[in-house]
């Protein structure tokens, strides 16, 4: 299997000193479905935050092969795509065109190819026919559609997803579930939602406290209630 | 709350609609120019500037109503301005009162100038909401960038209007969150809390913007600033930005010669 993403021995602290990242090690290969969970405050989303250059220190993070440094950050995240967690932080252009296009002018295609890839983009995640709507209009169900839109249109290797189902009601997560299931792209989801983890990711990393309790397939770590309640993801005492 | 407040009406259809942003944007300095420069006796040259924004507001479809509320809305302030001039310019005396110690003048030359500065101010917010109504704001902002306006200050209007409204709900949560924990107390707390308030609000916007900054930059965003370029300039544009610019030197010309 092809690797896509290789993580070795990844530290990082925040300016403030504060440890958030500790010996992480991980290998993300073609066509997986990873979860990454854990508590509040262990470290995911500063993790996925280093999957496309947006922090990155000494080159332990490597990108098919390539370190990630300066000179090669636009090419990463052409590969690489991140969807942050509150659709209000990734959508802040005036309209949903504008937004969808905005990763595809920054990576320098022609005007015909951006409208054809913004087009293709919102075909996927069904929402073709706002282009011209602002986003502050939209429903959150909406508005996370768009945020995955904004990056599939980059035509990346990789979707790095963090919490996409957050605060959703049932009925809007199920759907957006079956959405990522149905995109065929290496997908690499950040949640502490256990349904969505089992629904959609064979293969599941825990993370607590910034470093790697656990790696393994889904239904091992799922089953394991001692290890989940351990480590904030399932009841502290389990009956 | 609804960005709609700030440009109501611009999806609709019409005639003005359908112009080039720019076209509109040019002509509407141009007109408010030409008001601001005509001498206040020239009344057949106002009536002559009321006439055509009105023209334009019927051509525009955006409903008489909503217009006129929304100009009296801004007057407030103009007549706050100007309401003392009457009182301090030299001139013919048209009236004079005795307010307690004070006497006070009002002068013919002084009623004129109010009168002025209050006709001019409404038919240059017409015209501003005869823009506003018809142009949605992003349009706006690209016709401002073709324009050759800095990118930086498109980019700065484009994301307040983006995220005012935004801002706004936080507050208005904020407010909520403090009501229905507030159990009276001295104005002085009340001020501090509100002081509070604005702070949290300030600190959160930061935290914001380097949010959006870090999506901005996880799609490529390397401080260059690229747009498509898909607006487009008709003869139609050509036709009413030719036609109004006539009328309105015409006017200015009539104005001059008499």
């Amino acid at each position: 299997m092809e690797e896509i993403i290789r993580v070795d021995n990844l530290s990082f602290s925040y300016p403030d000193g504060q440890s958030a990242l500790t010996d992480v090690n991980l290998t993300i290969y073609r066509g997986e479905t990873v979860a990454l969970i854990g508590p509040n405050g262990a470290g995911k989303s500063t993790l996925l935050l280093h999957l496309n250059g947006i922090l990155h220190s000494n080159g332990v993070v490597k990108v098919f092969g390539r370190a990630v440094d300066d000179k090669n950050l636009r090419w990463v995240r052409s590969k690489v795509g991140l969807v942050f967690q509150n659709p209000d932080d990734q959508l802040f252009s005036p309209t949903v065109f504008e937004d969808v296009a905005f990763g595809p002018i920054n990576m320098g295609y022609s005007e015909a190819e951006v409208r054809k890839l913004v087009t293709r983009a919102l075909e996927w995640v069904g929402m073709i026919g706002y282009e011209q709507r602002s986003p502050h209009h939209l429903s959150l169900g909406e508005k996370k559609r768009i945020a995955i839109a904004t990056v599939l249109s980059m035509n990346p290797e990789v979707l790095v997803i963090d919490e996409p189902t957050g605060n959703l009601d049932p009925g809007s997560k199920w759907s957006l579930i079956e959405l990522l299931k149905g995109l065929e792209i290496t997908k690499i989801i950040a949640s502490h939602d256990l349904e969505l983890v089992q629904a959609l990711c064979p293969r599941a990393i825990i993370l607590d406290r910034g470093e790697v309790i656990a790696d393994g397939a889904t239904s091992h770590i799922l089953a394991d209630k001692r290890l989940l309640s351990a480590h904030g993801l399932a009841r502290n005492k389990p009956s | 709350m609804k960005h709609s407040f700030l440009d109501q009406y611009s999806d609709r259809d019409s005639i003005i609609h359908r112009l080039d942003p720019r076209t509109k944007l040019i002509t509407t300095l141009f007109f408010i120019l030409a008001v601001v420069l005509t001498p206040p006796n020239r009344w057949q040259a106002f009536a002559l500037y009321f006439i055509l924004v009105v023209t334009l507001l019927l051509l525009s479809r955006v409903p008489v109503l909503y217009v006129l509320k929304r100009s009296l809305v801004i007057m407030p302030f103009v007549v706050l301005i100007a309401i003392f001039i009457p009182f301090f310019k030299e001139g013919e005396v048209a009236g004079s009162y005795n307010i307690w110690l004070w006497q006070v003048t009002v002068t013919y030359s002084g009623l004129q100038v109010l009168w002025n500065i209050l006709a001019k101010a409404w038919l240059s917010i017409l015209s501003l909401i005869l823009l506003t109504s018809t142009t949605r704001f992003s349009n706006l902002l690209r016709s401002l960038e073709k324009l050759r306006l800095p990118r930086v200050m498109t980019m700065i209007l484009s994301f307040m209007y983006r995220y005012i409204f935004v801002l706004i709900d936080e507050a208005m949560r904020m407010k909520q969150a403090r009501d229905s924990r507030n159990f009276g107390g001295g104005r002085l707390r009340q001020l501090r809390t509100i002081g509070n308030m604005i702070g949290t609000l300030f600190i959160r916007s930061y935290e914001r913007g380097e949010r959006v900054y870090a999506a901005m930059v996880a799609r490529g965003f390397d401080g260059q600033t690229r747009t498509l370029e898909h607006l487009s300039f008709r003869q139609v544009d050509a036709y009413f930005g030719i036609t109004l610019g006539l009328v309105l030197i015409s006017a200015m010309v009539v104005n001059l010669w008499y």
